[in-house]
Formats: C-alpha cells, structure tokens, sequence
C-alpha cells in the first residue's frame, strides 16, 4: 500500500516537472523570438530610410545638413556593436528621424507629396512597431522571469539553469520619441 | 484642477490644454469646467430631483465625490487579474446553475431521475456548442455587411493593426471594413490565428491615429482574451438552460405519455421555480459577463498601448457620434466596441445592457491615466 501511494507521488512529481520545465522552455524561446522581432523592425527602418532620403533631397536643397545626420546615423546604427552602442546609435538615429519629419512640416510641397506622406505613415508606424515589440520583449522578460523565480517553478529552473533575463532599457535620449503621432 | 488636458464638460472629450471649444462636440471650455464632474455616476437611489431630464448631471448632485479630489491611479496589471476572476467566477455560476438544473428537474420528472437530466443539459450544451462552432465568425462578417480590405487601400489602418499585433506578441489578424459613416468596431474569430478586426469607414474617418490605436489595441485585447470563444460558450451555456427549462415546462403542460408517476412534489415544485426564473437569471449573468470582457478589453487595451488617454478620447467620439450604425442589430450589438444600438448618455447601469456605461468606462480609463 505505502509502495503504491510512493509511486503515485512520484509519477505525480515527474508529470508536473515536465510541464513545468516545457512552459519555461515557451516562455525562454518567447523571450528569444520577441528580441528578434524588435531586429526584424529596426532592419525595416534601416530599408526605408533611403527612400525617404531620394524623395525629400529635391525639396530640401537647403536641409543638407539634416539629411547628411540621418544618413550618417543610420549607417552608424548599423554597424554598432553590442546592444549597449547599438542601442545608443539608434536612440540618435530615431532623433535624426525626428528631426527630419519636423522640417517636412515646413515644407508645404513636400507635405503634400503623396510619396513622402506615404513614407512618413510608414516610418512612424516602424517607429511604433519598433516600440512595441520592445514592450513586448520587456513583457516576455517579465513573464519569464517571473516563472523561474516564483514557487514552485523555481526549483525546476534552478535544476535545470535557467538563468533571468534582462530587461531592454530604452536610453534617455529616446524616450522622448517613443510617442510619435501625427495629428 | 488646472485647465490642461481638462476633459470638456459637455461630453468629456479631453482637449489640449489651452482650447478654448471642445476638439468634439464644440461646447465652449469654460473655467466652469472644473466645477463639473461630468463623468461621475450619481449614487443609485440618491433621490435627485430633475436629475432624470439632465442626460450630464450638474457637479452639485454627489456631494460624497469632490470633483477636485483625483481618482486613485489605477494599474492594469491589477485591473487584469481582477477582471479575469470576475469573469471565471461568473462563468462557473452560469455553469452551476445548469447543472443544478438538470439534476433538479430529473428528479422532479422521476424518483432518483436525477442523472438523466443532468445528461440532457449536458447534451443540449453540446448539441447547442457543435452547431454555433461550425457556423463560425464568416456569418457575422457577412451579416455586417464587412468585407476585407488590402493593405494598399488602408495602409494606415494595415499599419496600426499591425503594430497592435506585435504588442500583443501575436499574428496579425484579418482587416475587414464597413462602409458606414457611423464609427465603430468589433473582432471575431475563435482564436488569434483565425481572428478578424473589422472597422466602419466612419471610424477611419473621424478618429485620429492615437485614438485609431486605441480602439484596435482595445479589439486586439479581445482577440489575446479568446473573448469571441469564451462569450460563444456562454452563449451556449444559457441557451442550454433557456431551450432545456421550454422542454420542461411545455412537458408539464402537456403531461407526459407513458409513466404517470412523477418525483416527489418538492422536487417538482423546486423545478417548476428554477425553471421560471432561470432563463432570466440565466440571460443577466451573460450581460453581466459581456459587460466584465468590455471592460476587461479596455484596461487590457492599455496595457498595449500604453495609452489610456487615446482609448478614451475614441469612446467619447464613437458614442457621442449621431450617425446609426445600419449594419448592426440586437444579435451583433454586443461585439461592438461601443453598443451600437443604445443611446450616449443612458444610464447604461441597467442590468440588461452588453457594455458598461461609456462614461463609466472613459472615466476608468482617464483614472489610468
């Protein structure tokens, strides 16, 4: 009888650790697929900026300057090393964006430019998508970590090395543009 | 209370600080405005006189709520976990009240008949289940008269759908359209990978992108919360207990062939109780449960935008737009982000009502703020 109710504790203990270890293993590749996404948006931007560049320069002749920073961030964004300078060049290239879409608005003729109207709705969203999926990795990071330190899972992450991950930081100088709306 | 971002007290549409009339309804912003509480509900049964005529009361009724005292700030992380417990509770009382049915009523048909009925309540949920699940979403769409949009056509509708899905970490759903001048919006679907947002041209037309944003995160949140399966299940659930409390009472009347002996009288009386009010007991839990998922879509909402202030800002204009909704009717009105068949300004507090008084959910939503 006390052999019986042993094993049944112990085919009980075995089914839970299985679930338990398969939902951190979810919820680790999450993490991994949402830190993926926000690359998958910033590869977006990278591609539409040229094309932004090509239909404004006629207009701006002046504004040489502000492209020649947008141009110049984006291609020091993209060759940034490690997530600490990556995220540092894309904080300035997000500025640059910024500071472009407000001279446009000083443009009347390049304001109702269907092209650039277009490009802009598409840069603004890829400056929204790009926030999300950050808030999204943030709330994978949340959810993952919660679930290997909180009882009872914990003692399968422990066994196991599952190791907490860390939360995507926005710098200081971008928090500013992570609402871009236009009205 | 300073003037900025001070909502209007006409129809509680938040300007930017320094309007002088209402962005929405025209109304002039007064400084009066901060004597105005137009979003706090008067305590029910407070006798009011003249309040009935007034649609917005004047601040003067509820002496209880100061206006110039703030709301607590709310946290949706909280407001998630609450309504989700809500919602099951609600649920397994939907459930509870079935299955005591059928057992009541076997029992009250013949001695110890109790497993029998408790079968045919069961088999009716299935029977009930199995048809509306194969029907699926595509009927609505079509009764609506929605149908789906290209990328070309909306590319800013696209592109906010889109940026909704990625907050949610889920796959971007179908777009559909009406074309209504009304604004409105509803998702189906029974689960995220089959899932569909469908908006009126109305919508696009009068909201602007942060409110646009809003509304979608507000549908997305349904599609994440499985809300279009979980009120088909109730749905299912109540017409169970409506179509299996008809076959007792009309057997009753009837009498029944074959076997004259029945259940001992209590039972019987029991039955024939339950059978009489729970359809109606039964159809107030589905409303009270529609109305926790509306709410329960907003604050999840926010917790994807990360922008109360743009959801509240779309309410305030979707109700407060005139324009009917031809599309919609008594079978759809419920899927709507706002009831499209009811009037701003009702007091929504009735207990027959698929949402939550709009004001009540805008001032829930600027709380958050």
């Amino acid at each position: 009888m006390a052999g019986w109710i042993l094993l049944g504790i112990v085919v009980v203990l075995l089914l839970w650790s299985t679930v338990s270890y398969n939902a951190l293993v979810g919820l680790r590749n999450q993490v991994k697929n949402a830190w993926n996404q926000i690359d998958v948006q910033l590869k977006r931007r990278y591609d539409l900026i040229p094309n932004l560049v090509e239909v404004v320069k006629g207009y701006m002749s002046f504004e040489q300057e502000t492209l020649q920073k947008v141009i110049q961030a984006r291609s020091m964004a993209m060759q940034a090393q490690g997530p600490r300078a990556q995220a540092e060049a894309e904080g300035m290239l997000t500025g640059a964006l910024k500071s472009l879409f407000a001279l446009v608005e000083s443009y009347p003729d390049l304001k109702a430019n269907q092209n650039v109207s277009r490009l802009q709705e598409e840069l603004t969203s890829t400056e929204n998508k790009i926030a999300f999926a950050r808030q999204f990795y943030n709330d994978s990071v949340m959810g993952y970590n919660n679930a290997i330190q909180m009882f009872p899972s914990n003692f399968i992450a422990g066994m196991f090395q599952f190791k907490a991950e860390e939360f995507f930081h926005i710098p200081e100088a971008e928090k500013a543009a992570v609402k871009v709306s236009l009205r | 209370m300073s003037p900025a971002g001070a909502p209007c007290p006409h129809c509680g549409y938040e300007n930017r600080p320094g309007e002088l009339t209402c962005n929405l309804c025209g109304a002039v912003l007064a400084h009066e405005a901060k004597a105005a509480a137009p979003l706090t509900a008067a305590p029910a049964g407070a006798p009011q006189p003249g309040a009935r005529a007034a649609t917005l009361r004047p601040a003067s009724a509820p002496a209880s709520l100061s206006p110039a005292m703030p709301e607590p700030r709310r946290n949706f992380f909280v407001e998630i976990t609450a309504n989700k417990r809500r919602s099951i509770l609600l649920f397994g009382a939907v459930a509870g009240l079935l299955i005591l049915l059928g057992a009541v009523i076997g029992e009250a048909a013949e001695p110890h008949g109790w497993p029998v009925g408790l079968g045919f309540a069961a088999l009716a949920a299935v029977a009930i289940g199995l048809t509306s699940y194969l029907q699926g979403s595509a009927i609505i769409l079509a009764a609506s008269g929605a149908r789906p949009v290209a990328r070309e056509e909306e590319p800013q509708l696209y592109n906010v759908v889109e940026e909704m899905a990625i907050a949610a970490g889920l796959p971007a759903p179908a777009v559909y359209l009406i074309e209504d001048t009304a604004p409105n919006a509803f998702a189906t679907g029974r689960d995220p990978s089959h899932a569909a947002i469908t908006v009126t041209r109305g919508l696009l037309d009068k909201l602007n992108r942060e409110e646009l944003q809003g509304v979608i995160g507000h549908e997305m949140s349904h599609v994440r919360n499985l809300d279009v399966r979980y009120s088909m299940l109730v749905a299912i659930l109540v017409g169970s207990i409506v179509l299996f409390c008809d076959t007792f009472l009309r057997s009753l009347r009837f009498g029944r062939t074959g076997r004259n002996e029945r259940g001992a009288w209590p039972f019987v009386l029991l039955a024939l109780l339950l059978a009489t009010i729970a359809p109606i007991f039964a159809t107030l839990l589905q409303m009270a449960i529609s109305r926790r998922r509306e709410s329960l879509a907003d604050v999840s909402g926010v917790q994807l935008t990360r922008n109360p202030i743009g959801l509240a800002n779309a309410l305030a204009k979707i109700a407060g737009d005139p324009a009917p909704l031809e599309a919609a009717n008594r079978a759809t009105q419920h899927l709507y982000i706002v009831n499209p068949v009811k009037v701003f300004g009702m007091d929504a507090s009735a207990l027959m009502s698929t949402h939550p008084p709009t004001e009540e959910r805008i001032r829930i939503l600027r709380s958050m703020a």
